[in-house]
């Protein structure tokens, strides 16, 4: 059923769907609609869910760590400050493997106090061993949260999905909604092999020495390499099932591209534009839209990397001291390969400044002419 | 008595830190360096120290059983025995 809904919105829809079972609510701009629109359907009945007012977004993921080890499919939702304030309970939800998803609004870090898209929040918890999966539109957003389930609940570990401040949490998109009976098909009951239960009781979460530890955290980092696979099959199944398929990247016109730009979440949609209009005009660009940040797709982009002469990577973020993430991750990717073009990195939007058409088409024509570029961070529009 | 549960490789773990046995298997008694000693003759039966045994390691019954495979040694039954029959002596290494 076709709805016009805004990203918030459609995140209870995916919630929905999913059927979780227990949401841990708290607000925080520009989130705050997800669990209110989460309390409506859970107040009305129509999401059977355990719904807690929490006071604050740490206490938010400690109950949805308390809830999944019993065994109940969680969710909550936060964004920028309040990510970062459940930072220590993002690597207790990974490290005792529970299969939780979370949708973060990717906003701003403060101060100052900004509300705006920014990827940095989201990629400052990078290490926690959550997977993260950007949204470039409305439509993905409920599509990523029913797959995140089916992954997180076969690798036994958490997810994010991310989507940008008001770009896609306010902006109403037409979004298909899949019907209830087939994703029922699609992602069936969560049963995990242990859980809190007193009839079979377990201590969880204990003290590992070091003789051990090692091999409990190799074991996150195997369950995360199968996470690639995984994501390309559940993406293909989805497609089959829903008519959408989705992978670890999205390639849009690289064959014969001279010059590829890698992007990321809305950035991406408005990139999609400048390469038609620039193909159109006979320039060879081409695009790969990052949708997979953890586990990170190096194999796909050292696949897709070796079509082009140039590289220019898009981030919506910046590691203070260093440059911005997608363009270290994705440099880290090609380091070693014989045939790896050289890669350029731009600094774009932070704090929710519009990402223009025509400031991708400077970047692209900055990778062209190689004029203006650093190694480190390429500024764009920096009021200078 | 619980088996003890012994490793060899990374695929023998379970996924997670979960404990796949009882704690009973790890006898925390050879932790402690204080021993309770129950002086029968003191002893009333009234069983604060079963009571009050952290652990808890202590049976109830006529006289107190205290099982030393898992006393700590904290001396929380000496201290609160109302007739002074339990007193802790160094354990012999």
């Amino acid at each position: 059923m076709k709805k016009l809904i805004t990203g918030n919105h459609t995140v209870s829809f995916g919630v929905k769907l999913s059927r979780a079972e227990v949401i841990a609510a708290y607000p925080i701009t520009p989130q705050t609609e997800i669990v209110e629109k989460l309390s409506e359907i859970v107040a009305d009945g129509s999401l059977p869910a355990k719904f807690i007012r929490v006071e604050s977004e740490h206490s938010a993921m400690a109950a949805c760590i308390g809830a999944s080890a019993t065994g109940a499919r969680a969710f909550t939702a936060t964004s920028s400050q309040g990510l970062a304030l459940m930072h220590e309970m993002l690597h207790w939800a990974s490290g005792a493997r529970l299969p939780i998803v979370m949708t973060n609004v990717n906003r701003a870090m403060a101060p100052p106090w900004n509300v705006w898209s920014d990827q940095t929040d989201s990629l400052a918890q990078r290490d926690t061993g959550w997977l993260q999966f950007y949204c470039e539109d409305n439509q993905e957003i409920v599509d990523t949260i029913i797959q995140a389930y089916k992954i997180s609940e076969k690798v036994m570990l958490p997810a994010m999905v991310i989507l940008d401040a008001f770009i896609l949490s306010h902006t109403s998109e037409p979004v298909d909604i899949p019907v209830q009976k087939k994703v029922d098909k699609f992602l069936p009951h969560y049963n995990p092999k242990y859980k809190l239960d007193i009839a079979n009781p377990h201590a969880f979460g204990g003290l590992v020495k070091p003789d051990w530890y090692y091999e409990f955290r190799y074991k996150i980092s195997r369950a995360m390499e199968d996470a690639k696979d995984l994501i390309n099959k559940v993406g293909r199944d989805f497609g089959r099932e829903f008519g959408r398929s989705y992978g670890l990247i999205e390639e849009y016109r690289c064959n014969k591209a001279d010059i590829i730009l890698f992007t990321s979440g809305t950035i991406s949609s408005t990139s999609r534009e400048v390469i038609d209009e620039l193909r159109s005009q006979g320039k060879k660009v081409g695009m790969v839209k990052v949708r997979v940040f953890r586990p990170f797709p190096s194999e796909q982009i050292r696949a897709v990397a070796k079509k082009a002469k140039i590289i220019g990577v898009i981030d919506r973020n910046i590691s203070f001291g260093n440059e911005g993430i997608f363009f270290s991750e994705i440099k880290s990717a090609l380091y070693n390969e014989k045939k790896a073009p050289p890669v350029y990195g731009f600094v774009a939007g932070l704090g929710g400044r519009d990402v223009r058409r025509e400031d991708i088409k400077k970047i692209i024509t900055r990778l062209d002419k190689k004029t203006g570029l650093t190694k480190g961070v390429n500024w764009v529009g920096l009021k200078k | 008595m619980a088996k003890k549960i012994v490793f060899k490789r990374e695929k023998d773990l379970p996924y997670l830190a979960v404990s796949l046995s009882n704690t009973r298997s790890n006898k925390t008694g050879g932790w402690s360096s204080l021993r309770p000693v129950l002086d029968k003759k003191k002893c009333t039966g009234c069983m604060l120290c079963w009571k009050y045994c952290p652990e808890p390691c202590i049976k109830p019954g006529e006289k107190p059983k205290i099982d030393l495979d898992y006393c700590k040694g904290c001396g929380i039954c000496s201290e609160v025995c109302p007739t002074k029959a339990i007193t802790m002596k160094k354990e012999k290494k």
